[in-house]
């Protein structure tokens, strides 16, 4: 079964770099859905993961910048996770505010679980590129 | 931005239950009841772990 789906994506006229959709999925939330047509998957997943890594920074989250201990290191990997919204996170110098509300914790968590997420859809991308997952 | 807990759990489940639907399942319909069962579950869970921590705490 696996391998008729696996033929079946090499069939489809699904050539070049294999792993491109799960980088460019990592990188731009959606975009590796996008690469592979499935337009309204990835506009949900965009919406979704920028919806909740703007939503984290206006709850005045956190954007990890460094790793004191090992709740940091992870919380930092999981920010990575969010591609080049972490990267242009850094570069605006987002994040960075000092927390006023009691709920600005949850919007740390809120970015950290954006990119957790990101990774997942990014992962799903590569699955249906390589036709490990059906359709 | 100022949100509840409450808002804040229900944006955490509807943004996380969106993905795990899209991610997990084939089938747009099944996707969608994928998606609201982990929305249920999420608040669900997270009312029922509030009751909780509120009567333990009394």
């Amino acid at each position: 079964m696996a391998t008729e789906q696996k033929i079946s994506a090499s069939q489809g006229g699904n050539q070049g770099f294999v792993f491109l959709p799960l980088i460019v999925g990592w990188l731009v939330p959606g975009a590796g859905h996008f690469l592979l047509k499935k337009w309204g998957r990835g506009a949900l997943l965009a919406a979704s993961i920028v919806g909740m890594f703007a939503i984290g920074l206006a709850m005045q989250g956190q954007i990890h910048t460094g790793a004191k201990d090992i709740l940091d290191l992870l919380s930092m990997a999981g920010d990575l996770g969010n591609g080049l919204l972490y990267v242009l996170g850094r570069a605006m110098g987002w994040g960075t505010t000092l927390p006023q509300e009691t709920t600005a914790d949850w919007g740390s968590r809120f970015i950290v679980v954006a990119g957790l997420l990101n990774v997942i859809a990014a992962v799903d991308a590569h699955n249906l590129r390589t036709g490990r997952k059906a359709s | 931005m100022h949100l509840s807990h409450f808002a804040a759990v229900v944006l955490f489940a509807l943004f996380a239950s969106t993905v795990f639907g899209i991610t997990m399942r084939n089938t747009p319909q099944k996707m969608v009841r994928y998606g609201v069962y982990c929305f249920v579950l999420f608040v669900g869970a997270a009312i029922v772990l509030s009751w909780l921590m509120y009567f333990i705490a009394r």
